[in-house]
């Protein structure tokens, strides 16, 4: 896939080989050192997930017989990130930007095309058998529909406790159902609903399934994949608090992805702003939502339609002019002149690195934070002039 | 009071004075095999040309319910229409033959629906689709048809219509097709639009334009657009009054601004509690407890009582009716009512 990458994009770890071959020789005394690592604890504040340039190519071929790769989707092209314990990021972009496939990335639903994932320092991309199972269970994932992602033949405490069939180590066999049931009072649903299918419960209920089959085996993160958008507004209150009460509680980090920045916003510590398979801008709450520098960022805040009648002669907004261009062949340079009104020739000649822009270098303004933009300059789009 | 005209309006032309759009005590039930469910239990609005009427609710709350039965898409059975009327331009359209009603939908009374992609069909091209409008309703030959296709294409700005006007529904991005969808609901130029949803599917940046150019076609036509969503933020930004509606009957209605500033019914003030802010961090959201009620068990008395902080025997027994809202010293509110006993302390504090 080396040679699809644009020429003018910077040598970036755009590795052919899968990183599969290299994981099938891994001796005993080397995956004992790593489950140790894996098990042992991190402070709070401490990275606990370190993504490195990871990077997802989908293969387009053409040919029945004899398949030819045509080109490659560039689903998730170079990200990086860190993941602080006890935190929540949020990560939010348009549809097809990459988010939910960074999400099934970092739970190895999907070998990463290139690029490292380390979790407590082991690369996840790189690890197998009992090394990988262990990592496995400390990330667990909760989807965005409670109403396909639960086996609708199975009941509550079967979906629940099924995870312990894999991670028997978690709950001994006979104390299964009483941990089931605990779970469930968890997540604030009636531990005599063990026995019910998921067609008996609404939405919401649902998603607290969801919930509790995420929080089974303890894990340490939970990667949250739209686990409140197709939910009612008046229930997505009701889980966004569960899902708060559960972070103090069991101390948990969670990577929380949606569309909704008001949402993202409310629970998260730091925000990303994903575009086309790019990070955009990365930094705290208040850097991303109050004082943007991405000129994507500035207008996807400036379009989301604030319940506030009185604000809305007031507040200053952006329209972007057409769609975000297909992920099979991104514009060269910045992802998004095409759309940017600020786009000069250096913008399709040169691809901006994520990073402190140079002017707000050094500076103790909330606006030196990672912005991937030549020409990054503060903007407030939220607030009412 | 705007939205419940209390004096019958006399039956005539369309400069009569009459509203665009009235409905009148509209009942809709479905028989279910677990009973029958009350979708929708007595609704009340009207619509004025180059007005927007937002209907707000959750899923279940009957606010589709009531476009389809204002578009006569019902599907009857297991639908049925016990009561009510829905009088366009004076003329109640529950009374009208078959033939009649037809005319009406497309021509005068025009739909958009949520979903661009499952309500276009995939095996005719848009140009095609768009076309038979005016072939179907305007006897147009298919040369013309496909002229003013493209006219309307160049009119909802879709690039390039010329070359795209003979392309599938699949080749179009979402907003594309929602445009499409527009510009299928405008070509006959009618009176009313009802709009399900119509950005639910579209990013933020897309459901910007697609708002945008929706506001502005609108404004042009001088159409009345009832404005279906669960998205309180849609809403404060192009409606001009709002009913919101909870288990098939409107809990409060009022200009739009008002409504916000002012909730008068607790439900709707537990929405707006409920959803976080972008331009500040809260504390810990308020959460309306409990789920909306089964359509085939409504609660008795208020609907919303089992999930209110402030329900007393009188909330169990007595359903409200839509109260007129005052203000403290009795003054009017126009356009304002709320059907809870106790919306003066609601309102009020």
């Amino acid at each position: 896939m080396a040679e699809l990458s644009k020429k003018n994009e910077p040598a970036e770890p755009v590795d052919a080989t899968p990183n599969v071959t290299e994981v099938e020789v891994v001796d005993a005394a080397s995956e004992t050192a790593a489950i140790a690592a894996i098990e042992a604890p991190v402070d709070r504040g401490e990275p606990i997930l370190q993504v490195r340039n990871l990077v997802k190519h989908f293969p387009l071929t053409q040919g029945i017989l004899f398949k030819k790769q045509v080109g490659a989707v560039k689903a998730v092209d170079g990200i990086s990130f860190d993941l602080y314990q006890g935190e929540t990021l949020g990560i939010v972009g348009e549809s097809g930007c990459g988010k939910s496939t960074v999400a099934k990335l970092l739970m190895h639903l999907e070998t990463a095309t290139a690029g490292q994932i380390f979790y407590k320092g082991q690369d996840v991309t790189k690890l197998s058998g009992r090394a990988l199972k262990a990592v496995r269970r400390n990330i667990q994932m909760v989807f965005q529909d409670p109403y396909t992602s639960l086996n609708p033949r199975m009941t509550v405490g079967d979906i629940i406790g099924e995870t312990f069939d894999i991670h028997p180590e978690v709950a001994p066999k006979g104390e299964r159902r009483r941990k089931v049931q605990d779970l469930l009072d968890v997540v604030g649903l009636n531990p005599e609903y063990i026995n019910r299918y998921p067609h008996q419960f609404s939405g919401g209920q649902r998603q607290r399934i969801g919930i509790a089959r995420g929080l089974a085996l303890n894990p340490e993160i939970i990667i949250c994949d739209e686990p409140v958008s197709a939910l009612d507004v008046s229930v997505q209150a009701q889980v966004i608090n569960l899902m708060e009460k559960l972070q103090d509680e069991f101390n948990l980090s969670y990577v929380f992805i949606a569309h909704d920045l008001s949402i993202v916003r409310h629970i998260s510590d730091r925000v990303g702003v994903m575009y086309l398979g790019k990070m955009a801008e990365i930094g705290t709450d208040a850097q991303i939502y109050d004082h943007p520098t991405h000129p994507y960022t500035q207008a996807l805040l400036s379009a989301v339609p604030v319940p506030d009648p009185a604000a809305r002669e007031n507040r200053e907004r952006i329209i972007l002019t057409g769609d975000v261009p297909s992920p099979a062949n991104p514009p060269s340079g910045c992802r998004f002149r095409t759309r940017c009104w600020k786009a000069q020739d250096k913008c399709a000649e040169e691809v901006p690195l994520l990073a402190v822009p140079e002017r707000f270098k050094g500076q103790d303004t909330p606006a030196a934070h990672e912005s991937a933009c030549h020409f990054a300059e503060e903007k407030d789009v939220v607030h009412a002039a | 009071m705007t939205l419940i005209d209390e004096a019958p309006v006399p039956q005539g032309a369309d400069d009569s004075g009459a509203p665009l759009l009235e409905v009148r005590d509209l009942h809709v039930e479905f028989h279910t095999r677990d009973g029958v469910a009350k979708a929708v239990n007595g609704v009340n609005y009207t619509v004025n040309a180059g007005e927007t009427l937002a209907v707000l609710g959750e899923s279940g709350s009957g606010k589709s319910v009531t476009a389809q039965a204002i578009m006569g898409i019902l599907d009857m059975p297991p639908g049925r229409i016990p009561k009510g009327e829905i009088l366009f331009k004076g003329q109640d359209m529950l009374k009208m033959s078959g033939e009649e009603r037809r005319r009406i939908r497309g021509a005068k009374v025009a739909m958009i629906f949520q979903d661009a992609l499952s309500s276009l069909n995939p095996v005719y091209s848009v140009g095609f689709q768009l076309g038979e409008m005016f072939r179907v309703h305007r006897g147009m030959s298919k040369k013309e048809a496909r002229a003013k296709a493209i006219e309307l294409m160049d009119r909802v700005k879709i690039p390039a219509a010329a070359q795209r006007v003979d392309d599938y529904p699949h080749q179009f991005s979402g907003g594309m097709r929602q445009r499409i969808m527009i510009a299928m609901a405008l070509a006959l130029e009618p009176d009313l639009i009802i709009a399900d949803e119509p950005t639910t599917a579209l990013d933020v940046t897309v459901q910007a334009q697609v708002m945008d150019l929706l506001a502005e076609l609108q404004r042009e036509y001088n159409m009345g657009l009832i404005l279906i969503t669960h998205d309180l933020g849609v809403v404060a930004d192009v409606a001009d009054k709002i009913a919101v509606m909870y288990a098939g009957r409107i809990v409060e209605t009022a200009p739009v601004h008002e409504l916000y500033k002012r909730p008068a019914h607790p439900y709707t003030k537990g929405l707006l509690e409920s959803i976080p802010r972008l331009d500040r961090k809260g504390q810990e959201l308020y959460a309306i407890k409990g789920l909306p009620p089964n359509l085939t068990r409504i609660p008795t008395g208020c609907a919303f009582n089992p999930r209110c902080p402030q329900a007393t025997d009188l909330c169990r027994s007595d359903v409200p009716a839509l109260f007129p809202v005052t203000e403290r010293d009795g003054a009017d509110l126009a356009g304002r009512g709320s059907a809870c006993h106790y919306w003066k302390e609601t309102l009020h504090g």
